[in-house]
């Protein structure tokens, strides 16, 4: 069946799941917010934020406040894209099942 | 993975959602005191106004400047009420009061609240002092629907509520005293009471 395929291994991890959820809803986010929000470590962020820009689904803008370096991040286009599609896939599967 | 993770999944999703974009700490105790002391300055304004003034308010008359710090002493108070027991509750809840969620609900219900708040000086330094009731209530209504999106709670019903009152009473400015009793008073009880029960409640059991 197609819509399984639509389950993108790329948000199957809780982290990845969290931090698309975030920045679908909000214009940007910085590494601090997210790891508050999400309760992970620094590393484990660190690693999934990379996975997702590898994938191109977020950025990662760094820039300074003052004399302090912000890392933030924003959905793209195309993350926004595969994240509603694996909303949908999700959905469905759900429906499905019972 | 099975259909309950995937369950889980969109749970999380969504709670993640909210509480990335929404503030939902506000606290429903907070609206009903609200309520009682805007019912308690409209007594006091009543009596002024009844006993002092002979039922008939004088701009520049020393009861209208008793009224004006009575509305800036209920205007005080329940923002003080609000920031304390909001502040409490999202200490219990382990939520920072002052992020992004906060901030743009402050932001996004002071820029119409300040605009009328002006405009209402503005009006009533030239002495058009008829429709001030009315202006209050439409404007405090048009606060609450701009902050309703960044909280939950349905805020956005008592704006629609607040704007219609304040509608009726530029309609029947004599009726303006029972209308804003009734849109900043009653209304808060109510709404307070109802989120008080509904999500208050609710995280203490």
């Amino acid at each position: 069946m197609s819509l399984i395929n639509n389950i993108n291994k790329a948000f199957d991890h809780r982290v990845r799941l969290g931090i698309m959820s975030v920045l679908m809803v909000n214009e940007h986010a910085d590494f601090n917010t997210l790891k508050e929000l999400l309760n992970v470590t620094d590393g484990n962020l660190a690693s999934h934020t990379k996975a997702l820009e590898k994938a191109e689904y977020i950025l990662i803008e760094k820039q300074f406040i003052g004399k302090k370096p912000n890392t933030r991040y924003v959905a793209t286009k195309l993350g926004r894209m595969a994240f509603q599609k694996h909303i949908e896939a999700l959905e469905h599967l759900i429906k499905h099942s019972t | 993975m099975n259909s309950k993770d995937y369950l889980k999944d969109i749970s999380e999703i969504k709670d993640l959602m909210n509480k990335s974009s929404r503030f939902i700490s506000l606290s429903g105790l907070s609206g009903i005191l609200a309520g009682i002391y805007a019912i308690i300055g409209a007594a006091v304004a009543y009596v002024l106004v009844n006993n002092y003034s002979q039922g008939t308010l004088f701009l520049d008359g020393l009861v209208f400047r008793w009224v004006l710090l009575d509305l800036a002493l209920i205007a005080f108070f329940s923002i003080a009420t609000a920031i304390v027991l909001t502040t409490q509750k999202a200490k219990k809840n382990g939520a920072k009061i002052w992020d992004i969620s906060s901030k743009r609900l402050v932001v996004n219900f002071l820029i119409p609240l300040i605009t009328g708040g002006l405009y209402i000086l503005i009006i009533l330094g030239q002495q058009k002092y008829g429709q001030a009731g009315a202006l209050m209530l439409i404007f405090y209504g048009l606060s609450l629907v701009s902050a309703s999106k960044y909280s939950i709670g349905h805020i956005r019903f008592l704006g629609y509520i607040e704007i219609i009152l304040g509608l009726i009473c530029a309609v029947f400015p004599g009726y303006g005293f029972w209308l804003w009793v009734l849109g900043f008073g009653v209304m808060h009880i109510i709404y307070g009471s109802w989120m008080h029960f509904k999500y208050d409640k609710k995280q203490i059991n």
